[in-house]
This record gives C-alpha cells, sequence and structure tokens, in this order.
C-alpha cells in the first residue's frame, strides 16, 4: 500500500521523471486536451478560443488573475458546464458530461455537513452504486491515508478547515478517477497546513500515475507543485504562457524554496501578471 | 423566468391566474366564484360607497392605533431588554410564549373586559404586532459592537444619549425588521379581532355581503384588502432595504 | 432559572391581586382560574374538548404539511412553477386571511371540512416558502459535487437537496402548526363552537368566567408547550446540521 499524506513522508522527485518532464514533455500521451474552448455568461465572455493540453501522469497549474475564467475552465472539463464551442477530450473521448475518469476537489470542501467523515469519503461510490460495506472499506482505506483515521464517525462541523479538505481530498481519491481537478483547494486552510499539502501533492503526483488540473492563485504554490504551469489572461481569456519548471524538482522539497530557478520563475511569472492586477 | 429569452417579472403570473378566475368564473362552476371582471366592476362601485369607506377608515382607524401602541412601547421594551439583563430574564419567556401562543384565544377575554368596540379590535392588533417588535429590538441591541458603545463612553456620550444616538441607530436594520413583520401580523389581527368582535370594520362588511350572499361586493373587499395588506408588506419592505442599507455592511 | 420562576410568580401574583381588587366583574383570580382548570381537567371535560379542537387542527396540518412540503419543493426546482405559483402564496403570506372564512361556512358549511380549510389556509403558506426558499438555498458547491461524482437528478434531490433543506422545512412546520393553533381557535370561535372554543363561548355566556379563563389558559399553554417541545426536537434533529459548511 502507498503511503501518502502521512506525517513525515519526505518527498524526494525521482530523476527519471523530472529529466523527462523537462526534455521531451509533449511527447507523452496527453491525458485531456481542451481545444478552442469558448464559453459565455450572457455578455461576459469568460474564456475564447482556448486551447491547452494536459500531458497524462503530471500537474499542470492554471494560474492567473481573479475572475480570468479558472473555474469556469475547470468546470467544462470536469463536464459540469457546457463550453459555448469547443471541446474537451479526456483519453480521446470527447466529454459531455460528468464521468468516471474524473474527480472533482472543491475550494469550498463541498462536504455534507449531515453525514459523517466515512459517509462523504464514500459519498462518490455510493452515487456510483457501489454495495455500503464495500464503499466503506476503500472509504476507510483512503480516511487512513490522508492522515485522519479515528475521525471516521467525526462530522464536518467538529473538524479543522485543513481536516475538511483532507475528506474532500480522499472523497475524490476513492473513486480512483484518472485525473484530478482541484479549484483552488489549499486557498481555505492555514499556512501550515497548505505548505504540508503542497508537499503532500507532490508525492502524489509522483506516486499515483494520475493527471492533476490545479488551480490556484499562489504564484509561489504554482511553481513549487506543477510541472506544467498555464498561465491564464483575462478579457478575453486566453493561455498567455506556458511555464514548464523542472530543473529545480531533484533537489527535495527542502530545497526548492530556495534554488534561484524557482525565484527566477517566480519573478518572471509575477512580471507578466503584475499589469493585469491593478 | 424567462420565456423565448424574454424576462418575465416576478409576480406577472397573477395575470394568468386572473384569467383563469375569468373563465372559472364564466364558466358557471361554482356561485361561489363569479366572473373576476366583474368582481373588479363591483370593486369600483363599492369603493365609493360610504359603507365601504366607513369600513375602511375604522379599520385604518383600529390598525394604525393598534400598531402605533406595538410600535412605541415595543422598541423601548425591546431595548431594555436587550441592554439590561434582570429585565430580560424576567420578560423574554412572556414575550417568547406569547409570539408564539394562539393569540385568537384572548379575543374573547379582550371582549369581555373591554366591550364588543374598538378598544378590544385595537388591542387584539397590538397583541398581534407587539411581540415580534420587542423580540428584533432585542436582537437588534444585543448584536451591537460592544466597541462601539464603549467608543461613545470614551466620547464622554451620557446614558440618554447613548441609548438614542447608539442603540437606536445601530439596532434599527433589525429594529426595522421586526416592525415590517409586526405590522404583517397586525393587518391579519385587525382582520381577525373584527371577524370575532364583528360590528365594526370590515368584519361587519364581510358578514353582511356573506348572509346576504352578495359574492361579487365580498370578492371585491377581500381583492382590496389583499392588495393592500401585501402593498403595505412591499413598501415596508422597500423601506427596510433604503432605511437600513448599512445592515448587511456591519 | 430563579429568575424564570420569580418572573412566574410576579405575573401570576399580579393576576391574583388585579382578580381580587376586582379590576373588573369579569377578571377571575388566578387561583380561580386554577381551580376551575382542576376540575375540568378531573371530569374530563378538558379531554374531550382538547379530543374534539385538535382533531380539525391534526388533518389541516397533516394535509398543509403534505401538500405544502410538496409544493415548496417543486417550487423550489423548477423556474416555471416559481414563477406561476410563488405570487400566490407570497400574497396569502402578507394576506388577512381569515377574511375567507364566511365564504368557507358559505361554501361548504359549518362543519370539519370548514375548519379544517381554515386551519390550511393558514398553515400552508409558510410551509410552502419556507420549504421552497430552502430547496433554492442549497449550497450550489454540494450539488455540483454531486453531480461532478455522477449523481443523477433524484439522487441530487434524495441524497443532497432534502436533507440539506430539511432543517428549514422543519422550522416552516413549526411556524405551519403555529399559524395551525390560531386556524383551529378562530375557526371555532367564528364557525360554530365546539372543543375549546365552545368551553370559552359557553362559560362566558353563562358569565362563568373562571372556567373560561381556564380553558384559554390551558389552550395557550399547550400550544407553547408543543411548539416548544418541536423547537427541542428540531435543535436535536439538526444539530451541526447548518454548521460544517464552509461559511462557518
Ligand atoms: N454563473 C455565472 N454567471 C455569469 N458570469 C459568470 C458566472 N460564473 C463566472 N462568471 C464570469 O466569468 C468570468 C470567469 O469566472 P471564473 O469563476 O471562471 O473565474 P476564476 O478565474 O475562477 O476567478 P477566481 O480566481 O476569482 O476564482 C468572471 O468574469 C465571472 O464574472
Ligand atoms: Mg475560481
Amino acid at each position: 500500500m502507498r503511503i501518502f499524506f502521512s506525517k513525515g513522508t519526505t518527498v524526494v522527485m525521482s530523476q527519471t521523471k523530472g529529466a523527462f518532464a523537462k526534455a521531451d514533455p509533449l511527447s507523452g500521451e496527453n491525458a485531456v486536451t481542451a481545444h478552442k474552448i469558448s464559453k459565455s455568461y450572457g455578455d461576459v465572455e469568460a474564456l475564447k478560443n482556448l486551447t491547452l493540453e494536459f500531458p497524462r501522469g503530471q500537474l499542470t497549474s492554471l494560474l492567473g488573475p481573479s475572475g480570468c475564467g479558472k473555474t469556469t475552465l475547470l468546470k467544462i472539463i470536469a463536464g459540469l458546464l457546457d463550453p459555448t464551442s469547443g471541446e474537451v477530450k479526456v483519453n480521446g473521448k470527447t466529454v459531455t458530461g460528468p464521468g468516471p475518469d474524473r474527480a472533482f476537489v472543491f475550494q469550498d470542501f463541498a462536504l455534507l455537513p449531515w453525514a459523517s467523515v466515512i459517509r462523504n469519503v464514500a459519498f462518490g461510490l455510493e452515487l456510483r452504486g457501489m454495495a455500503k460495506s464495500e464503499r466503506e472499506a476503500i472509504a476507510a482505506k483512503y480516511i487512513r491515508d490522508v492522515g485522519l483515521a479515528g475521525f471516521e464517525k467525526s462530522y464536518p462541523h467538529e473538524l479543522s478547515g485543513g481536516m475538511r479538505q483532507r475528506v474532500g481530498l480522499a472523497r475524490a481519491l476513492a473513486v480512483d478517477a484518472q485525473v484530478l481537478l482541484m479549484d483552488e483547494p489549499f486557498s481555505a486552510v492555514d499556512e501550515q497546513t497548505r505548505r504540508k499539502f503542497q508537499e503532500d501533492l507532490l508525492s502524489l503526483v509522483q506516486n499515483e500515475n494520475k493527471t492533476f488540473i490545479f488551480v490556484t492563485h499562489s504564484i509561489e504554490e504554482a511553481v513549487y507543485v506543477s510541472d506544467q504551469i498555464a498561465i491564464l489572461l483575462p478579457r478575453p481569456s486566453r493561455v498567455h504562457e506556458i511555464i514548464r519548471p523542472g530543473g529545480f524538482r531533484e533537489k527535495g522539497v527542502d530545497n526548492i524554496r530556495r534554488d534561484p530557478e524557482y525565484l527566477d520563475i517566480v519573478d518572471e511569472i509575477w512580471a507578466s501578471l503584475r499589469s493585469y492586477v491593478e | 423566468m424567462k420565456v423565448y429569452g424574454y424576462h418575465l417579472p416576478a409576480m406577472s403570473s397573477l395575470i394568468l391566474w386572473g384569467i383563469l378566475w375569468e373563465i372559472v368564473g364564466r364558466s358557471g362552476l361554482t356561485f361561489f366564484i363569479p366572473p373576476f371582471s366583474e368582481v373588479i366592476g363591483t370593486l369600483f362601485v363599492i369603493i365609493g360607497t360610504p359603507a365601504f369607506i366607513k369600513a375602511l377608515s375604522e379599520t385604518a382607524y383600529a390598525f394604525f392605533a393598534g400598531v402605533f401602541f406595538a410600535v412605541s412601547i415595543g422598541i423601548p421594551v425591546g431595548i431594555l431588554m436587550g441592554k439590561n439583563r434582570l429585565i430580560d430574564e424576567l420578560l423574554l419567556p412572556w414575550v417568547n410564549m406569547f409570539l408564539s401562543a394562539p393569540l385568537t384565544a384572548l379575543v374573547p377575554v379582550l371582549m369581555v373586559l373591554f366591550g364588543f368596540g374598538m378598544k378590544s379590535i385595537i388591542i387584539t392588533t397590538t397583541l398581534f404586532a407587539i411581540w415580534i417588535i420587542i423580540l428584533n429590538a432585542r436582537a437588534g441591541v444585543r448584536q451591537i459592537d460592544r466597541s462601539m458603545v464603549e467608543m461613545a463612553r470614551s466620547f464622554g456620550a451620557k446614558p440618554l444619549d447613548a441609548f438614542f444616538k447608539i442603540y437606536f441607530w445601530a439596532a434599527l436594520p433589525e429594529i426595522l425588521g421586526g416592525v415590517r413583520i409586526g405590522v404583517i401580523r397586525g393587518v391579519k389581527g385587525v382582520i381577525i379581532g373584527q371577524l370575532l368582535i364583528s360590528i365594526v370594520g370590515f368584519g361587519a362588511l364581510f358578514e353582511l355581503y356573506s348572509t346576504n350572499f352578495l359574492m361579487k361586493h365580498f370578492w371585491a373587499v377581500l381583492i382590496v384588502l389583499f392588495a393592500m395588506a401585501f402593498a403595505l408588506s412591499e413598501v415596508l419592505a422597500y423601506l427596510e432595504r433604503r432605511v437600513a442599507y448599512y445592515a448587511a455592511k456591519r | 432559572m430563579y429568575l424564570k420562576l420569580l418572573s412566574a410568580v410576579i405575573v401570576f401574583g399580579a393576576w391574583e391581586i388585579a382578580g381580587r381588587i376586582p379590576v373588573s366583574y369579569a377578571f377571575p383570580t388566578f387561583i380561580e382560574s386554577m381551580v376551575a382548570l382542576a376540575q375540568m381537567t378531573f371530569d374530563g371535560t378538558l379531554f374531550t374538548a382538547y379530543g374534539e379542537t385538535l382533531r380539525p387542527l391534526i388533518i389541516g396540518v397533516a394535509i398543509s404539511a403534505f401538500i405544502g412540503i410538496a409544493m415548496g419543493l417543486w417550487i423550489g426546482l423548477s423556474n416555471w412553477f416559481d414563477w406561476l405559483f410563488s405570487p400566490i402564496f407570497i400574497v396569502m403570506q402578507a394576506a388577512p386571511l381569515a377574511a375567507l372564512i364566511p365564504l368557507l361556512v358559505m361554501a361548504y358549511g359549518i362543519g370539519l371540512t370548514s375548519k379544517v380549510f381554515v386551519i390550511c389556509i393558514m398553515a400552508m403558506p409558510v410551509i410552502v416558502l419556507n420549504t421552497a426558499s430552502a430547496v433554492r438555498n442549497t449550497p450550489s458547491s454540494i450539488k455540483e459535487m454531486a453531480r461532478s461524482f455522477m449523481g443523477s437528478d433524484l439522487e441530487i434531490l434524495l441524497k443532497i437537496i432534502i436533507p440539506a433543506a430539511s432543517p428549514v422545512i422543519f422550522s416552516g412546520l413549526r411556524l405551519g402548526v403555529s399559524a395551525g393553533f390560531i386556524g383551529a381557535i378562530l375557526a371555532e370561535l367564528k364557525i360554530t363552537p365546539t372543543g375549546v372554543g365552545d368551553i370559552i363561548t359557553f362559560s362566558r355566556s353563562i358569565a362563568d368566567y373562571p372556567s373560561m379563563y381556564a380553558a384559554i389558559f390551558s389552550i395557550i399553554l399547550l400550544a407553547v408547550l408543543f411548539l416548544n417541545l418541536l423547537e427541542r426536537l428540531e435543535n436535536l434533529l439538526f444539530e451541526g446540521n447548518n454548521r460544517g459548511y464552509v461559511s462557518d
């Protein structure tokens, strides 16, 4: 059994994967492709002709100023929203609605307040019609993996923000989808928990052969966790730039934040976003 | 609600219901529902008659007097309860009790104590309206930021000054909310009072029309009454939003 | 707790004193009223009376709850239904519906049907409106969550919307019961004196004021106790249900 999100796991990125990502990023098949996506809400054009590819097994961040359409893009990929035009393909199949190949992690956790932790974690499986004993066994495993063992019978209001988000993550992991869609999953937790989550996320990307699409506001967070960063700019929303940090990955979690390349990329991104924030 | 991209205003379905009423009325399905158009016609006829004006003025008098007492007693009592723990503990159980009590049961008592006239109706109205006003004023005072009161004290405000300059304004959004609900309850109270005591106002009019089977008249008065009650509650809701604009931003 | 007791002593004491002065020939003392209440309780009059009073109340509240919740769910789920029906209930909520009683009596006579109707029109609007707004206010993120895990519409209704809305629906029911009590007594006083309304009307007519006050005291007490019980139940059932959304 793999262990992630358990305390004290040190993450060391494997040489091969880091190098592979750097050298030949597009040769690996793309798990998700968004092709010429446009989406308007009435008069508001949230996305216009956006094309973006998400390599399999990697974490792609969507970074950009507030209101540029990150959530919209993520929900279109999830099948929760229909694009006005364009199409999304997951593993070559066009998305027409939510599917078992994708799981969503919500910014506000979206836990059922009347359900215990175990029922919340098993809820995705419950909706898939899995028998109770079976799904609770799976849920229990993921609850342990995210470090919440002992809280199975607790209710969301008895948990801290960080613990609630662990429940949300466990729920998404429990359905064993290939693509994990995360909309600012760490924005409602405190800074220490957030850093821990970031480290855990790195090990998750490393250990699981899953594709992660990760929305964030934080430049540092994006550079820290991503294999690929797509910088979106608003009105009309488009992909401004794709950045692939990678060189500093081999140095281990403890050193990334001191790495000159890491700092350079952070500065570079800030320079290109700066004018849009005012 | 949108139809073919065209936005239908919120209460516009009432027109549809009016048409349905007309159809049912014309079909002669039941004696109790005359066509809507005829009811409206009757409405314009009776609206100027002395009987109607008398009923309206009597009702308005009882209503405004009742609400006046409810407001002028209710708000200070509520503020006092919010400020003073002892008074609060003594009164709160009773306020809560009367808020949910079936007040209709008290009307017979009022009748034997205050007679079959206006006085009983006014008191009924007050009884229906006052409890929620007290409770909301109390809640309004209790949510006031302590730092605001301390600010006033630090600038040397006297207790009475603090009462009018701080407590009243800071609790105003809740107070207005309470007054709005209280007024709606007061409308119900005045009509229930008139129905049970039934020799004044609309109560008498309803009695007259129903014993004489004047359906059109009955419905016409009902429509006027409902429309006025609804308009009143909407106006109050509007005022509340205008005056208490700062409520959400505290 | 002591203060509550003290406050009861003050109020009942004032009642006793006012009755002894007496402020009015029709104002019995507290003790006289309680004696009358005890008498009515022990000779069983009160129980027969409540049997009669509670029958239309229970039927009316049950009908209102059933239809009201169904309507409310539908209004909350469908824009079209909302447009069509909401205005009616909004007007009903603001309007003095008691005015319909003479009409109901004409149409349905002075029997049980009219009384049940009175209770329904009083109790239903608040149930419908509460249910509808609870359904509309279901946090959209948990609905989306269920949808992203491929929950069907029915599953979303049963597993997300109804549980999320049930605290507000329940408090709507409680308000409906409260309005139902008002309607039940109004019906007994206005339509035909039966049950508790009969005791009140009859003892007034023979100037047996202690019995009249006792009957009124008992029905208010009953209503308040019952509603308090419902509120307790509500807190017990939905404890923590409203917390745990991200906003807390
Ligand atoms: N349901 C909606 N109706 C109308 N406009 C919407 C809706 N949802 C989003 N928008 C608009 O679409 C644009 C993109 O919204 P979106 O939520 O995708 O932005 P975002 O990048 O996720 O922002 P944030 O970083 O603040 O979460 C915004 O300008 C917003 O005003
Ligand atoms: Mg967003």
